[in-house]
């Protein structure tokens, strides 16, 4: 997928008087966060096994060669065949040759965010291959031409009258009347898919995990549609990030105890679909090929980095769900395939500071994020090591670098410091007038465009406690 | 170098980056030539793996598991019905069909229940893996959990998984006995029994659903819309 997160701020606005995005995404918020609040009060150590968890994936990633080495080798054992892939290119270039080298046609899709990230069905549907989304959200999205706005919930900005307008259009002959029940437009995607299913030549899956142990890769989904994909076909393509490794089925069993949870606040998700190796001799369904494509296209820089604690997510969405910058202006704004605050640290460390630099800035610090991640993720920090990096690198407004060597060199000497903060507090306090309202900032007057800023009294911090000090002393 | 060892490398390299800007001296991975440095860490990463360590469990760890399997079923929508033995299940399955909308009496199953005798409940019990156009589908599973109402089934020749995905209806016929409580007790019943997991394994808890339109809950997405599950004694 193209970067747009250059145009963060323009598309932000878009979408801040998007009323159609606004009402859908109004809606979601409240689904997401008490969905999750709820999940987790079922359970009594939540907190316990979100250290474990942390742990875990730390220690994998702290050896993340051994467990591929690993997985690997138990992968071939069970008779997958395991490729590499250092660049999106490298992935596409895989996939398209296992489909042209076995005649492949039709490929049915699972909900996979790697091939969002490499643009798969771009590169199979240059060489004629027919590539269909089953995950419904995805599928709506591959019918109205757009990319997921959420990692979980891909289609959360389509409204159900979007949603029918796009099965009119594409199942229907013009003029048949819109359905307005969602289970109805669910029933009908449902009927649509299933012969496709059925006909289908290679299935192409995402992964959730991949399990060291046994050579599993797996994939946590309500639909079943995922289940269709990995069992139908002649031959299943599994393509994934490198550092979705986990060492054994118990932690399996721990993660999956977070996931669903963090995600949406279910207890479990509705099909958890391991798959291992190819269908024995005897067996009447699966794939007699499997194939496990691993990619790199930008993690390797992140092993053994200052911000190596991002290779832990486990990509339930909580971080968006949470935050308010996200629940206001959407997914797409972000302008990559990670939205909300993992997007704006992923999207700067796979595609360059440069291109995703407005990102790590779209955060109000609230800290929520954190707070919610399943794997204790520091994300403020991250984000703050980013905006950092940005300023060495000369990569914000000179207005802005300005600032804030100004600010440093003052608060490095608090004599000057204290000085300035008293002129300064009495002029805004001068600003401020009768009504102690400041209603336009010299300078960054962006900040007082949409709203007032309280004027202070007159007096800083310091020359207040300084005289509360005296009175005490002279009272006791 | 192939894409594979561009990507071990950087990893490695990486790694032993890190580790001496921390200046840890020896850890897991002392600070020898990559190759080695990699098989010993690759030791040991096979000692933990063999350890099967498991996280910490939740307090329901320790309910009862049929207890708690039959109330988390009704959480994720399974429902459920108790019948006294196996030769029991024909007649209930004939009950249960007859309380949903399009009444069947046709089933396709797994061979493990085809000499039930159906014909005496009504039913027309086919014993070959579903196709598209099945509306009911009979499966038992491996084992079920208690922490989620979860069924496992692992996919072999006698149990195709497709039967629990295709029909509109999926019955799942759960021995008493086999109901653990946690899912890190069914793989420990699966290394017992089975050794490694099978090329499909597969966990269900309800009828398959979606809320990607508008996050309203849809009950019936591409796999079944009903899940019910007979509990033998």
């Amino acid at each position: 997928m193209q970067v747009q997160s250059m145009f963060f701020k323009q598309t932000a606005s878009t979408k801040l008087n998007d009323a159609v995005l606004q009402r859908v995404m109004k809606k979601a918020k409240v689904k997401f966060v008490d969905g999750r609040a709820e999940g987790v009060a079922l359970i009594d150590n939540w907190e316990d096994i979100r250290t474990y968890a942390a742990a875990m994936r730390d220690r994998v990633i702290a050896n993340l060669d051994a467990y591929l080495i690993e997985f690997e080798k138990n992968a071939i054992r069970r008779g997958s065949v395991v490729h590499w892939a250092e660049t999106a290119e490298e992935a596409n270039a895989i996939i398209v040759k296992i489909a042209q080298e076995n005649d492949v046609k039709a490929v049915t899709k699972s909900k996979s965010m790697v091939s969002e990230e490499v643009a798969l069905n771009d590169a199979l549907e240059a060489v004629g291959v027919s590539v269909l989304e089953t995950d419904l959200g995805e599928y709506i999205l591959q019918l109205a031409k757009e990319p997921p706005s959420h990692i979980v919930a891909p289609a959360v900005h389509k409204s159900k009258e979007q949603v029918a307008q796009l099965f009119v259009d594409h199942h229907h002959s013009p003029g048949t009347p819109p359905l307005t029940d969602i289970a109805a437009m669910t029933r009908e995607a449902r009927e649509v898919l299933r012969g496709r299913f059925l006909s289908a030549d290679m299935g192409i899956s995402g992964a959730n995990f991949i399990i060291a142990e046994t050579g599993t890769t797996l994939t946590v989904t309500n639909e079943g549609n995922a289940d269709m994909v990995t069992t139908i076909p002649r031959i299943h393509c599994v393509i994934t990030g490198i550092e979705k490794v986990i060492p054994t089925l118990e932690d399996f069993a721990t993660l999956i105890r977070l996931l669903p949870r963090s995600a949406i606040g279910q207890t479990i998700s509705n099909y958890l679909t391991l798959t291992t190796g190819i269908k024995a001799p005897d067996e009447q369904e699966g794939p007699a090929q499997m194939h496990i494509v691993l990619v790199d296209a930008g993690r390797t820089k992140l092993v053994g980095s200052d911000m190596s604690e991002m290779l832990r997510c486990i990509r339930c969405g909580a971080c968006m769900n949470h935050c308010p910058v996200y629940q206001n202006v959407g997914g797409h704004a972000y302008g990559w395939v990670y939205p909300g605050p993992m997007g704006s640290v992923l999207t700067p460390v796979y595609q360059g500071i440069e291109k995703g630099g407005d990102l790590p800035n779209a955060a109000t610090f609230c800290g929520e994020c954190q707070v919610v991640c399943p794997v204790k993720i520091p994300l403020p920090d991250l984000m703050r090591k980013l905006r950092e990096q940005q300023f060495d690198k000369k990569l914000r407004p000179f207005s802005e670098r300005f600032g804030i060597a100004v600010w440093s060199y003052f608060v490095q000497r608090p004599k000057l410091y204290s000085l300035a903060a008293s002129v300064g507090a009495r002029f805004a306090a001068w600003l401020g007038g009768r009504g102690k309202l400041i209603h336009k900032l010299p300078g960054i007057d962006g900040w007082t465009d949409g709203r007032d800023m309280p004027a202070p009294e007159g007096r800083t911090f310091r020359e207040l406690y300084v005289e509360k000090q005296r009175i005490k002393k002279a009272n006791s | 170098m192939s894409a594979r060892d561009n990507i071990l490398a950087r990893i490695g390299l990486q790694i032993l980056r890190s580790q001496t800007q921390a200046n840890i001296k020896s850890g897991n991975r002392p600070n020898a030539s990559l190759g080695d440095d990699l098989g010993v860490a690759h030791r040991a990463v096979r000692e933990v793996i063999a350890k099967h360590e498991r996280g910490p469990l939740p307090g329901f760890a320790k309910h009862d598991p049929v207890e708690h399997f039959v109330a988390e079923c009704e959480r994720v929508k399974t429902t459920l019905t108790e019948v006294a033995s196996l030769a029991a299940v024909p007649i209930e399955i004939a009950r249960y069909l007859g309380t949903i909308a399009d009444t069947q009496n046709k089933l396709v199953g797994w061979p493990e229940f085809a000499d039930q005798d159906w014909l005496s409940a009504g039913l027309d019990y086919q014993n070959r893996p579903a196709i598209g156009s099945d509306l009911v589908g009979v499966t038992g599973c491996f084992c079920a959990i208690g922490e989620t109402g979860t069924l496992m089934l692992l996919g072999a020749r006698d149990t195709p998984k497709i039967t629990a995905l295709l029909p509109e209806t999926h019955i799942c016929i759960v021995k008493k006995s086999r109901i653990v409580a946690t899912m890190e007790d069914a793989f420990q019943l699966m290394r017992e029994e089975i050794g490694e997991p099978p090329r499909a394994t597969f966990f269900v808890s309800g009828p398959s659903r979606t809320a990607d339109i508008e996050q309203t809950i849809v009950i019936g997405a591409h796999g079944p819309y009903r899940v019910h599950v007979v509990l033998v004694r």
